[in-house]
């Protein structure tokens, strides 16, 4: 597929949009899908290969209002059901398409916190463009409307304008509350409870705020300056805000409320102790976690040689294990910076991968190349303990397991070497163990991830859990889905302490 | 945030400093270790041990070797001055109880880390034999410190400048030797020392405890970078450790380990040196 540049697409949308203004409200099911998906704009692949700055570049005014008329605007919104925290889809998209941003804002915003954010990273094609009707007439899910392209158009937009809708604050109840970690789920947290009135500390390990969208999202997928205007927001809402705090270590968990006074705690402390393959040679020098490859590139600014003090490896032939986006973040991560060649190395087929398909797409345009059905056997090094190989195995596809998915079955003696100085691990987390370490009466399960229930509450009294902590590793809506329940229920908790009190002064 | 208190040369490339930090030094044990970094933004986080900390002032003492740009550029800093990252306190504290006779061998900086626990173990009523050693006289530190802990106390140099002239192995060897043996050894110091501590004891069965000091970054259990093989397992300094069984750390995995960005810091290290030069003969 041919590049086609930013400047094109515009002029594109600019002429076929005068086709479809006069009609906006009067076309037919059949005459909007019709109308042409609108690409996204991208960084040439060439130079985005070598710089950090975001590769989409986000609709123009025209393309959003184009795609937002494809929408057929279906009574039964299954877009919305998918959703998990249910924006109100055809009715944010029909504002698009009436130049009424604002208002789109303002129906996103009444589910969603972090537009700008989840229009970027949602698994949109398996959530709620997966069952969008205009895809499935077009018998495509990528012909669905692009409605997470939309989100994060009007986010933009909104902050483009510089005016972000501040949200109100009921009058201050007294009551505290503590959020652990400052990721996806803990940002919601804060942001809700604040918005009832109750004191607000989020307290985060990091000296910067975000969690796993800062450290482990690299920037040219979301950009820091998109994470900074969000936390701005809860910053202007008088959250309290504690970096370089180590919950579990600082301070004991159940010390923030038996000596702090805090009146009720969400955990969410994300991923943990990265999963390695347990192969031969992984403890080599030039194998990394993706979290620690991403890490050092992300968060500790690694990737500007010239002012950053944390180094990181120099690579030229990288191989990837892993198939998910963080798989994909590391081998593109690696290619910026100055890997020649980069392999992804998967034990499936492309179909199987849990990656999203923009993110393949766009790791396919950058020159990283796949390698499918084949996994690492055992990591190779030299005299000095560093990595010089890595000896691979190929599959093929057999019966279908359990889940019905081809399970993927080693061709014996299929061993071959690939000549790489670098592997990186992407192959999922385990769960942090520090806050279970230090808080043995809460309930977590074999693999460490704390149990709740249905309104996200743990196993200790007034302490909720949500996010990767609870999950194992998923994507940042559903921890962000986690964080909207947790805050619901801790409301509602202590609202009717409020009510008590209340009654007993009375 | 935390404000520099107090600032002391030890020796040539050794300092101590006490850090304004109230909530470490309230929570934290023998054996744990804090991250500090000196710029937000480029700056690299490093991992140091607790030497010891004052709660009633709401302070904590490290001490640190020059080995690279970062712990050159903490060198340079001043009483009064401001380190904006400081987090901890990171890692399991130390399992202190009454062994009975512990053997706790420091080597160089390493001192700095066993002082605190050599203190715990004394208070539990140990039998406290320390041997502390450095290659020459000016690396010595700590020396009276430990000396007030130790029932017994030795002190060796590498080149004789001071103390017995040995490697800290040697006496610890005559003591695995006596009957009874020792109950315990805790050797912390160079990896090369501790490696070579730990295979002293080996023959003799004394359980020994190492500290490692592996490359981290964040210290809290998410990136992987500080695993070592223990045994037959992958295990994590920052959050299973420091501290291990010497007798089944593999060293030289996690010497080479330790090595990995060698070439670049040296780099580092040496552009860093050759602008302060220059800085210095512009301001003349």
């Amino acid at each position: 597929m041919s590049h086609h540049t930013h400047e094109q697409l515009a002029e594109e949308a600019k002429k076929l949009i005068v086709e479809y203004l006069d009609k906006i409200d009067d076309m037919k099911a059949k005459e909007r899908t019709k109308i042409p998906p609108q690409e996204m704009p991208a960084q040439d692949p060439e130079i985005r290969s070598h710089n950090l700055d975001e590769v989409a570049l986000g609709y123009t005014m025209e393309q959003a209002r184009i795609e937002a008329m494809r929408c057929l605007q279906c009574v039964k919104k299954s877009c919305v059901d998918d959703c998990p925290v249910k924006i109100d889809i055809p009715r944010f998209i029909n504002h698009i398409a009436h130049e009424e941003y604002d208002q789109a804002v303002g129906v996103i915003k009444e589910a969603s916190l972090l537009p700008a954010i989840c229009g970027r990273v949602c698994p949109q094609e398996t959530q709620c463009q997966a069952n969008c009707t205009v895809g499935k007439a077009l018998k495509d899910v990528d012909k669905s409307v692009a409605i997470g392209r939309l989100e994060r158009f009007v986010a933009d937009w909104e902050r483009a304008t510089g005016k972000i809708a501040i949200p109100e604050i009921k009058p201050e109840t007294g009551k505290k509350v503590a959020v652990v970690g400052s990721g996806p789920a803990g940002l919601v947290v804060a942001a809700d409870c604040r918005r009832e009135g109750h004191h607000v500390t989020i307290f985060e390990a990091f000296h910067k705020l975000g969690g796993v969208l800062r450290y482990g999202i690299p920037e040219f997928r979301l950009p820091n300056d998109i994470i900074d205007k969000e936390i701005d927001v809860l910053k202007a809402m008088n959250v309290e805000i504690k970096t370089n705090f180590v919950v579990g270590r600082t301070r004991k968990l159940t010390d923030l409320m038996d000596k702090d006074g805090y009146n009720a705690i969400f955990v969410g402390t994300g991923a943990g102790l990265p999963m390695f393959m347990g192969i031969e040679g992984e403890n080599l020098v030039g194998v990394f976690s993706a979290n620690e490859y991403l890490t050092r590139a992300n968060l500790m600014r690694a990737f500007d040689k010239g002012h950053a003090d944390t180094p990181i490896y120099q690579s030229k032939n990288v191989a990837v294990l892993g198939g998910g986006n963080v798989a994909m973040d590391s081998a593109r991560m690696a290619k910026r910076l100055g890997a020649e060649n980069v392999y992804v190395v998967y034990r499936r087929t492309e179909v199987e991968m849990p990656a999203r398909k923009e993110e393949v797409a766009h790791a396919k345009e950058e020159g990283i190349e796949f390698y499918f059905l084949q996994n690492a056997k055992r990591i190779l090094g030299n005299e000095k303990g560093r990595v010089n190989g890595m000896e691979c195995l190929r599959y093929e596809l057999g019966e279908p397991d359990s889940s019905g998915r081809r399970r993927p079955v080693v061709i014996p003696n299929s061993e071959f070497i690939l000549n790489v100085d670098t592997v990186i691990v992407a192959i999922g987390n385990g769960s942090n163990p520090l806050i279970s370490q230090t808080t043995p009466q809460l309930n977590v399960n074999k693999w460490g991830n704390i149990i709740v229930d249905e309104t996200q509450k743990t196993s200790v009294n007034r302490i909720f859990a949500g996010g990767d902590i609870v999950l194992g590793a998923a994507t940042v809506i559903l921890a962000m889905g986690e964080g909207r329940r947790a805050a619901a229920a801790i409301n509602k908790m202590l609202a009717e302490e409020i009510e008590k009190e209340k009654a007993a002064m009375n | 945030m935390s404000k520099i208190l107090f600032k002391k040369q030890l020796s040539k490339d050794v300092y101590m400093m006490r850090l304004h930090a109230p909530l470490i030094a309230e929570e934290r044990s023998a054996g744990q270790f804090i991250i500090l970094q000196l710029d937000d933004d480029y700056g690299e986080r490093i991992p140091l041990t607790i030497a010891d900390a004052d709660a009633k002032e709401g302070s904590i003492t490290i001490i640190f070797q020059v080995v690279g740009k970062s712990t050159l550029q903490l060198s340079e800093k001043n009483v009064g001055d401001i380190i904006p990252t400081l987090v901890g306190p990171l890692g399991k504290p130390t399992h202190i109880e009454n062994f009975g006779t512990v053997v706790c061998v420091g080597g160089g900086i390493g001192v700095a880390p066993l002082h605190p626990i050599a203190q715990a173990l004394k208070k539990a009523g140990n039998h406290v034999i320390t041997i502390i050693g450095a290659r020459t006289k000016d690396l010595i530190i700590l020396e009276d410190e430990m000396k007030n802990i130790a029932d017994e106390f030795i002190l060796c140099t590498d080149d004789g400048s001071y103390g017995r002239k040995d490697l800290v192995t040697v006496p610890l060897k005559e003591i695995c030797e006596r009957s009874p043996k020792p109950n315990m050894v805790i050797a912390i110091g160079p990896p090369i020392m501790m490696k070579f501590c730990s295979e002293t004891t080996r023959p003799y069965e004394v359980f020994t405890q190492v500290s490692l000091n592996t490359i981290m970054v964040d210290g809290t259990g998410m990136c992987g970078g500080c695993r070592v093989n223990v045994g037959k397992e992958i295990k994590f300094v920052c959050v299973d450790g420091p501290e291990f069984d010497g007798h089944k750390v593999d060293f030289d995995n996690m010497m080479a380990r330790l090595n990995s960005y060698k070439d670049l810091e040296r780099e580092a290290h040496s552009c860093f040196l050759e602008q302060e030069i220059k800085d210095k003969e512009a301001l003349r």
